[in-house]
């Protein structure tokens, strides 16, 4: 278990392409943190930096107290579960599994093993101690029956499987996972993601995870590391951000379905705000303070529910029943916005009928620049 | 688009086989026909034969022990001349072919895409064109009637190999070579643990031209190896047909030959599955 500190950490390519640019995290002992973003955000390369995969091009990063920056990857004491698992091919499972092992006997030479009975000694115990790792690991993960058959011969989930093994067996001071889960199907991702959920509580590790899918975040970690551009956006935990997003981009990105944003002109009335746009008005709360003409407001779906005289009336566009919910799309006068009703609320409604929809609260207002305002 | 009947399938590549197969059982045939019936075989006056009458199965022995100036001593030392001269440039072809593939596949460096094309272009040089300023190198390095000439070069890579190597390693995942990094590998550990072993197709072809290729060379050894004991089976072939290549020892000619032949067939019957697997995986494609 380490600490793994990221200070003004960037990354710039051949030819001047800036992927990541100061990036300070701090990710504590044991914790579960979770980079996430659209393609191309940096998240991969930032956990490759700190994997030693990439060159860091700017900044330093600390592992277990100890500046990696130029430290080789198999000296960083991590492991990595790769996206494709990169399983080797020609390989048991046994032998994928004890490989990074077998690299760092101390009493590998077969010759001097049969030139010395004490050196022999030493490897016979040296093995019989990788393969008690070997078991454990597979004991853990249910992999004692595959240990003898080939990668090729494992289904997705079960490949997957393997390279999380691989990683215990090595015991590092911090695991790396690398949208591990992107190549299973829907069901199996689920059941994956609560075993490493579990996992992690069992071994108590320090992990770091990079995923694009934000419901996998949320289930995941303990704390979330939103990126875009290659800059860090807001770090915190998963109810942080989804209740406090720092700007426009980490409210749309964190929750599902997306959170409505309906932007207008700010209007000033004494000490009262409130935001008018195409269709309608709506007074902002007290307290906050929005620069320039310009803002928007942050709805999240389950929020909104049909109100006689609601702010946003408009057009049901189409109904999707989810089972207990169902996702109504409103076509509003220059907005269009999506609300998650129970279903027994959205029986009655039919494409084209008009309602309105109304909410308790304004709860995330931005300013013109995306920023959150109070 | 069908595809033609099985049964028309099978006709045709059972007749086209017969076309190549039969030089070969006719060689047999031959090799073991008594002086005069090899010698009627050779000029046609009895017709073809496609069994031997009466099997002369002493003609191998004989024509083994009739190679070279001392009984059965020529043939033992053209032939451990061959194996030698054929493991080393086998062993030495494949480890620098693959070595220096996966380093243009894989290494990026300034210049690599120059010196890759200037590689390429050796391949369009024909053997004659080198071979007097290559004799004269190894003359010069004093290794003439040795067989470094023949087996040093295979351990500087063959163009046509590097660029099999090179297309066959450019597949392999990057994240595979990135997680024997993290296993503590190197760029050599990761060369010969994780991307030769998966290269067995490319490797059984290069490994299948090279041997056929070196043990048939005829050339080389006749260059740079100039005394009898030197000789490997190719040059021993070639004297022993001088001297029994009339028409009454045309027996043993074959047999000789067949003898000579017999590794690089054995040695295609049981490479054969990865040899076909790696031209139809693509290795040799571009």
């Amino acid at each position: 278990m380490a600490e793994v500190i990221l200070q003004s950490v960037g990354k710039v390519y051949p030819g001047g392409v800036r992927a990541v640019q100061g990036v300070d995290l701090h990710v504590r002992h044991g914790e579960f943190i979770v980079l996430v973003g659209p393609s191309g955000c940096g998240k991969s390369t930032t956990l490759r930096m700190v994997a030693g995969l990439e060159e860091i091009s700017e900044g330093r990063i600390t592992i277990g107290g100890r500046v990696v920056n130029d430290i080789a990857p198999s000296d960083r004491d991590i492991a990595m579960v790769f996206q494709n698992y990169a399983l080797y091919p020609h390989m048991t499972v046994g032998r994928n599994m004890s490989f990074g092992l077998e690299r760092r006997r101390r009493h590998g030479s077969l010759l001097r093993a049969l030139l010395s009975p004490a050196y022999a000694a030493e490897r016979r115990a040296e093995t019989a101690r990788i393969q008690e790792r070997v078991d454990g690991a597979a004991d853990l993960l249910g992999l004692q029956p595959l240990l003898h058959r080939m990668p090729r011969e494992l289904s997705g989930g079960q490949r997957q499987r393997v390279a999380v093994g691989r990683a215990i067996v090595r015991d590092p001071a911090v695991f790396l996972f690398d949208e591990p889960l992107s190549n299973l199907d829907a069901k199996l991702r689920g059941e994956m993601r609560t075993e490493l959920r579990i996992l992690h509580r069992r071994l108590g590790a320090t992990m770091m995870y990079v995923t694009h899918d934000q419901e996998e975040a949320m289930g995941l970690a303990d704390r979330i590391v939103v990126m875009k551009d290659g800059i860090v956006q807001q770090v915190g935990s998963p109810t942080e951000l989804y209740e406090r997003p720092v700007n426009r981009f980490v409210a749309g990105f964190i929750g599902t379905p997306t959170m409505n944003i309906v932007e207008g002109d700010v209007e000033r009335d004494g000490g009262v705000l409130a935001l008018r746009w195409a269709g309608g008005r709506i007074t902002l709360p007290a307290g906050i303070a929005v620069t320039g003409t310009r803002a928007s407001i942050g709805i999240r779906p389950d929020t909104l529910a049909p109100v006689a005289d609601g702010p946003f009336r408009g057009t049901v566009q189409s109904i999707e029943f989810l089972g207990d919910r169902a996702d109504v799309l409103v076509a509003s006068s220059g907005v269009r916005l999506n609300a998650r009703l129970p279903t027994e609320r959205a029986r009655g409604l039919r494409e084209g009928d008009t309602i309105a929809l109304g909410m308790p609260g304004v709860a995330h207002v931005f300013d013109g620049d995306g920023r959150r305002a109070g | 688009m069908t595809s033609p009947r099985p049964w028309l399938q099978g006709a045709l590549l059972a007749a086209g086989s017969v076309v190549f197969l039969f030089p070969l059982w006719w060689m047999v045939v031959v090799s073991l026909e008594t002086p005069e019936r090899a010698g009627a075989a050779m000029t046609g006056s009895d017709g073809i034969a496609l069994w031997p009458r009466d099997p002369q199965w002493g003609n191998y022995a004989e024509a083994l022990a009739e190679m070279g100036s001392e009984p059965w001593v020529g043939f033992i030392n053209a032939l451990a001349n061959s194996i030698v001269v054929t493991t080393l440039v086998v062993v030495g072809t494949v480890l620098s072919s693959s070595l220096v593939g996966f380093a243009f596949a894989r290494l990026r460096w300034r210049g690599s895409g120059v010196l890759f094309t200037v590689m390429l272009a050796t391949m369009m040089l024909p053997g004659q064109v080198t071979l007097i300023p290559l004799f004269l190198l190894f003359r010069g390095l004093g290794w003439i009637d040795t067989i470094l000439p023949l087996a040093v070069p295979a351990f500087f890579g063959n163009a046509f190999f590097i660029f099999m190597y090179r297309q066959f390693i450019l597949q392999v995942p990057e994240s595979l070579v990135e997680a024997a990094k993290v296993d503590g590998h190197g760029w050599l550990g990761i060369w010969w643990t994780v991307i030769l072993p998966l290269c067995r197709p490319v490797t059984a072809i290069c490994a299948v031209f090279t041997f056929i290729g070196t043990w048939n060379d005829f050339m080389g050894p006749l260059v740079y190896l100039h005394a009898e004991e030197q000789s490997t089976l190719a040059v021993a072939l070639n004297s022993f047909r001088n001297q029994y290549g009339g028409l009454d020892d045309v027996h043993l000619l074959m047999a000789a030959s067949l003898v000579t032949m017999l590794p690089c067939i054995i040695l295609f019957i049981a490479a054969q599955r990865q040899f076909v697997e790696g031209l139809a995986r693509g290795a040799v494609k571009g």
